[in-house]
């Protein structure tokens, strides 16, 4: 009887296959079990398989066509056997998934033990499907489970080393895989699992994963509430420990990079503005340098180090694009933007910002901006900042956009403080603002991300007493 | 509190319960006059005469019965299997008599019997007897499995069987007769079906029964080194099943390695882990892993015995498994 070679589906996002090669002509003896056609999906090459046994008595469709799953490709049978019916018949034929072909459906290869009416039939022609069932052949016919083993005509079997991505359990389109742990976790946390790249195996997304996407969403200053926590989301740098940590780049990370690489450049910046009430931060200058007027406290020391703070609150914004992975930084050195006497620029760089004092790292300050400007800067001096201040408040500028300096992530441009009319409990009064943009690398920091740190940096700022503790 | 063996401890068990209880008699093959083949009855026999203390023919099938019987009409009887390799001659009796004589006499026939001896593999001893048969007894509704590691547990839950009113399968270790422990003196029953954790720790939950708990325990004293937390749990019983204390360990540690010394296709820790997933799936972080005896019968060639039963390599390497290490 007469058999038909079907295009299987090879995996579950296949929609139609290419046949590559016939691995028989028409006319060549078949036993069941050969392969008579190469076919491409969209993942593997594969051969198909037939349970049928006579000559290949058809081919339907020729070496590089494409067609839909579960189309007819051609038919084995008989030499003398009428298949003319079959062809009309098998147009398109339902096509099971490639690991669920010996399921007995609707194949006249293989008819259930009592004639019966054909089980989801072709919608194209519903007629003539069983049309040469009653003369099955004995050894084809012996029972259901025989037939349902002795496989349909599309019986297919993938090439050994092409087998692992159907195993997969990666293959299922997309899904994430996690331990149903981690999934809970994640669910009580409000985390998206598609944003946590996983450490198990195979990808698998296991609990300490799910930690550590929380940790990089720390709770202290949350947004806009006012609540300042004073512990930092991230335990201080100690000396020797790691200097950083490497995190894989999720799929959708590549995705991101590659994109708005291509959109603006090598690096794709956006930007952030925020203004910030300088009242607070006037006072303390105010303060500091009355008490000891040597000091000669300036905003941007108090900017600095104001930053470095909320870097360690943040730290997912003290991160650096690091090619296949995304470097989150766990010291803090901010570099500080100086014109350069003569033209240019460099940035000196204070170094474990977030663990000095204030007047340590006005000293510090000092002393590198006057010795970056004459040109007397060791290069360990100007190197290795993960996050840079650019100030041009001095120059009269109110707000401005820097470009970040590779591979830091961010910059903040740091505009003059400005008297302004403001409006505070219903009333208009004079308000010293200071406009900050900053520059993001759209790679490693989000919109979110750049814009809480900001919301951290402005609280810290209105708030600068947190720089005493 | 003295230190005895597990031997000693079974001795006491039957002993005190031959005492307390005079409708309770031992039976068996070697039990009486050789004290049994494992010296398990010594002094027995001595003490509570030959109505009592009985030997039997080398008919497992037939003296099992006789055992049912006796249940039926009201005594204790303790069956003695010199080992269970031959309490597979008696399968009958065990899963068609005594196990379902309660359900099938509508509540009216009880068979209060305890089926007793040494089970598990090793010594060199080929195919036929070295093996662990836990899940044939547990398969089967209606009768009781016990599987005690110490001879605290094995005294404890050896008298706690005699005075149950189900047929209990009490499987004993070969290996374990001669290993040393402290067990309380007097009264001390522990309650069937209760679990007991060897060894606390916080991150995998280490399941095993019998021999295998002395395994694991091994096992995790190694890992302590690496800082690895094991907490060795033995559920004693096999059947009832202390669900309970395995699942708010695994809840715990959100990590199981089950260890068994039988093999892996329908065993006991397949039933196990059915139970860990069905009620404790959203705390898992890894699958569960087992680590059992090989899937074939056991080798005479004590190189190739070796390699088929779990050790304490193989419950390391599980475990560094599930905790996605190395």
């Amino acid at each position: 009887m007469a058999v038909r070679v079907l295009m299987p589906k090879g995996s579950d996002t296949m929609t139609e296959g290419k046949v590559l090669k016939w691995l028989k002509q028409e006319g060549d003896k078949v036993s069941s079990g050969d392969a008579v056609v190469e076919i491409e999906t969209d993942k593997v090459d594969m051969e198909v398989e037939t349970t049928g046994v006579g000559v290949l008595r058809k081919i339907l469709v020729q070496v590089g066509q494409v067609v839909p799953v579960g189309q007819l490709l051609g038919v084995i049978g008989k030499p003398d056997e009428d298949i003319e019916a079959l062809i009309k018949s098998g147009a398109v034929a339902p096509a099971p998934a490639a690991h669920q072909a010996d399921e007995p459906k609707a194949s006249p290869a293989s008819p259930p033990p009592t004639p019966t009416k054909p089980v989801a039939p072709p919608p194209a022609a519903p007629q003539p499907v069983a049309v040469s069932a009653p003369s099955a052949p004995a050894p084809q016919a012996q029972g259901h489970a025989e037939t349902s083993k002795a496989a349909p005509a599309h019986s297919t079997t993938a090439k050994e080393t092409d087998r692992a991505p159907w195993t997969s359990p990666q293959a299922g389109g997309g899904r994430v895989l996690a331990s149903p742990l981690a999934r809970r976790i994640a669910k009580d946390k409000g985390l998206d699992l598609s944003e946590i790249s996983g450490s198990g195996p195979g990808g698998r997304i296991i609990r300490q994963d799910v930690d550590r996407a929380m940790v990089a969403i720390p709770s202290a200053f949350p947004s806009g509430d006012g609540g300042h926590s004073a512990a930092p989301a991230r335990p201080a740098y100690v000396p020797g420990g790691p200097e950083f940590q490497d995190e894989p780049l999720s799929s959708m990370r590549k995705i991101i990079a590659t994109r708005l690489t291509q959109s603006l450049g090598p690096v794709p910046h956006f930007y952030l503005t925020i203004e910030v009430d300088m009242r607070r931060a006037m006072e303390l200058r105010q303060s500091a340098n009355n008490l000891n007027p040597e000091l000669k406290l300036t905003y941007n020391d108090i900017i600095l180090k104001a930053c470095a703070a909320a870097l360690r609150a943040r730290p997912d914004a003290n991160a650096s694009f690091n090619g296949e992975s995304i470097r989150t930084h766990n010291r803090v050195h901010i570099g500080i933007a100086v014109p350069v006497d003569g033209g240019g620029l460099i940035t000196p760089v204070i170094q474990d910002c977030d663990q000095k004092s204030l007047e340590q790292v006005s000293r510090e300050a000092k002393d590198l901006v006057a010795r970056a400007r004459s040109r007397k800067l060791a290069p360990n001096e100007y190197t290795g900042a993960t996050f840079s201040v650019s100030n041009l408040g001095m120059m009269g500028i109110d707000q401005f956009s820097a470009i970040i300096n590779p591979p830091e992530g961010a910059i903040l441009a740091v505009g003059a403080v400005v008297e302004k009319p403001v409006v505070a409990e219903h009333r208009i009064e004079i308000g010293h603002r200071c406009r900050m943009t900053l520059s993001c690398d759209h790679r490693v920091i989000d919109g979110a991300i750049g814009a809480k740190f900001l919301q951290t940096l402005q609280s810290i700022l209105e708030n600068p007493v947190y720089l005493a503790f | 509190m003295p230190i005895i063996t597990y031997r000693e401890a079974l001795n006491q068990a039957m002993r005190e319960e031959m005492r307390r209880d005079e409708r309770v008699f031992l039976m068996g093959e070697e039990v009486g006059y050789y004290q049994g083949a494992y010296k398990i009855s010594k002094g027995l026999l001595d003490e509570f005469g030959a109505q009592r203390v009985l030997d039997t023919p080398i008919t497992e099938l037939g003296f099992t019965g006789l055992g049912v019987g006796a249940a039926i009409a009201g005594l204790r009887p303790i069956v003695e299997m010199m080992t269970f390799n031959f309490a597979l001659l008696a399968i009958d009796q065990i899963v068609n008599s005594a196990a379902k004589m309660l359900y099938m006499s509508g509540g009216q026939c009880r068979v209060p019997i305890v089926i007793r001896g040494p089970g598990g593999a090793g010594h060199q001893l080929g195919a036929q007897h070295s093996q662990a048969l836990e899940s044939w007894f547990c398969h089967v509704p209606g009768l009781k499995v016990v599987s005690p590691s110490t001879p605290a547990d094995a005294k404890g839950l050896l008298k706690s069987s005699v005075r149950d009113d189900n047929t209990v399968i009490f499987m004993e270790s070969e290996v374990l007769y001669g290993t040393k422990g402290e067990v309380p003196e007097g009264e001390n029953l522990i309650p069937l079906g209760v679990a007991e954790i060897k060894r606390p720790g916080k991150h995998v939950t280490v399941i095993a029964h019998s021999k295998m708990v002395l395994v694991a325990l091994d096992a995790a004293q190694q890992l302590e080194k690496e800082g690895i937390e094991v907490e060795v749990v033995d559920p004693r019983t096999l059947r009832p099943l202390d669900t309970e204390t395995i699942l708010s360990s695994v809840k715990k540690t959100n990590h199981a390695v089950i260890v068994e010394e039988g093999w892996p296709y329908c065993g006991v820790g397949a039933q196990m882990a059915d139970t860990i997933q069905l009620h404790a799936f959203d705390y898992l972080d890894a699958p569960i892993l087992r680590v059992t005896g090989a899937d074939v019968p056991m080798p005479y060639a004590k190189n190739l015995e070796h390699l088929c039963l779990p050790d304490k390599t193989r419950v390391m390497d599980a475990v560094h498994r599930v905790l996605n290490r190395k």
